[in-house]
């Protein structure tokens, strides 16, 4: 009785494929089952990250300035592009050390591994970095955010809940969309608070000045983001904290990703040391590369969307 | 008889793709991999460029197709879907389908 794990090889003699499982034909057909799992799992995540998306979308639909203003007063572009290059450069050498795994280069699939965890570990450390830096500013998530109306503290004033002297526009909730669930379509929205589009000091919106460019805008210092969260309607002001409920959240748990996957790159890292890898079997270094390639992914579409709000 | 007499036959994949290839998988050309970091490099550089220009509502267009773009070069060279089964991108597809309609806000 022949064993599954039984086959020729070139010189005609059998020989025993230890990771062969008995279930399975082909070496060939057991990787290309793993793949497939793999895929599976990588698809489950982007849908699981789709609700993060969808949430962020119908909050940046129905707020987009607040949206411009926190980006903007809040989100250095400097350290989400220098990470972008990090996880770029760390997918990089993750698939070069697939790669090696492929050709039996042992050497060089420890020194890509090593590679990629230092990208991760430096990815992670400009994300305290920024972090810090939002707990500095009193910007963090639900009641530990200076913007959150909750607070006894807040910035933010509530939307007028009576109608006032000032001519209000009663808008009529959409029948249906994304509109219709959010939670301030009734609100009524005050007249004297909308702002153009571009807004810049009194003294200059006289003369007819085409509006600065985005660069020059951005505001730096407490005192000129105080003045731009004023210039805000009050429906916008009593927003402002679900920018960075997205951003935490988003971010927050493509970090776990992050973290997991330095985890599963480390166990790689062992797995390759103990010589478990070779030409005929480096299933796990091809699906760890996939999860670590799938991460870069993500971030490569937080990065416009959170940091680079026009 | 062994049911599993499909063992004894050589794996028919194999004989193809020589000796450093085992499995019928191939290793992404070296180059291909240099090329495909250059590109993600240079579309980074070009989508912070582009978000200090005032397109309107088309910034936001703009950063999300290079973002497609660097997607579809991590899809198809980093994680090997240019060669692999077509089912695996088919998963992906199927994937980003349910979350564009989930997201779309019309």
């Amino acid at each position: 009785m022949s064993t599954a794990s039984t086959e020729i090889s070139a010189h005609g003699q059998a020989h025993y494929d230890p990771h062969l499982a008995h279930h399975f034909d082909t070496p060939e057909q057991q990787f290309t089952s793993a793949k497939l799992g793999m895929w599976i799992f990588l698809g489950t995540e982007i849908l699981m990250f789709g609700g993060l998306f969808c949430a962020y979308s119908i909050y940046r639909h129905n707020h987009p300035l607040v949206f411009k203003f926190a980006a903007e007063a809040y989100l250095s572009t400097k350290w989400g592009a220098i990470n972008t290059l990090i996880l770029i450069t760390s997918s990089l050498t993750m698939a070069w050390g697939v790669r090696a795994a492929q050709l039996n280069q042992k050497k060089l699939l420890i020194t890509c591994l090593v590679l990629t965890l230092m990208g991760a570990a430096g990815f992670l450390g400009i994300k305290t970095i920024e972090y810090s830096a939002k707990w500095d500013e009193h910007v963090w998530v639900g009641s530990w955010n200076k913007y959150n109306g909750d607070n006894d503290a807040s910035y933010a004033t509530p939307p007028p809940e009576q109608p006032t002297t000032q001519p209000m526009v009663q808008i009529p909730p959409p029948a249906y969309g994304p509109a219709a669930i959010a939670d301030d379509a009734n609100t009524p929205l005050d007249v004297s608070q909308i702002k153009p589009r571009y807004s810049y000091p009194l003294s200059q919106s006289i003369q007819h000045q085409p509006p600065k460019r985005e660069s020059d805008q951005r505001p730096t210092g407490e005192q000129q983001v105080d003045e731009r969260y004023k210039q805000l309607s009050a429906s916008d002001q009593w927003h402002v904290n679900t920018f960075f409920s997205c951003y935490f959240l988003m971010t927050g748990l493509h970090g776990i990703h992050v973290v997991v996957g330095m985890g599963v790159i480390s166990w790689i890292l062992m797995r390759t040391l103990r010589n478990d890898f070779s030409s005929e079997y480096f299933t796990p270094v091809d699906l760890v590369g996939l999860y670590w390639h799938l991460v870069d992914l993500i971030w490569i579409f937080l990065f416009p969307l959170l940091y680079l709000i026009h | 008889m062994s049911l599993t007499h499909s063992n004894d036959i050589p794996a028919p994949v194999a004989d193809d793709v020589g000796p450093s290839a085992p499995h019928g998988v191939h290793a992404v050309p070296r180059r291909v991999l240099a090329s495909v970091w250059g590109l993600l490099i240079l579309l980074t550089v070009i989508t912070v460029a582009v978000s200090k220009v005032d397109l309107g509502q088309g910034n936001i267009w703009a950063a999300l197709l290079i973002a497609v773009i660097k997607g579809g070069l991590v899809t198809m060279y980093f994680m090997h879907l240019r060669w692999d089964s077509p089912f695996n991108g088919l998963i992906l597809i199927v994937a980003l389908f349910f979350v564009s309609l989930f997201v779309n806000t019309r």
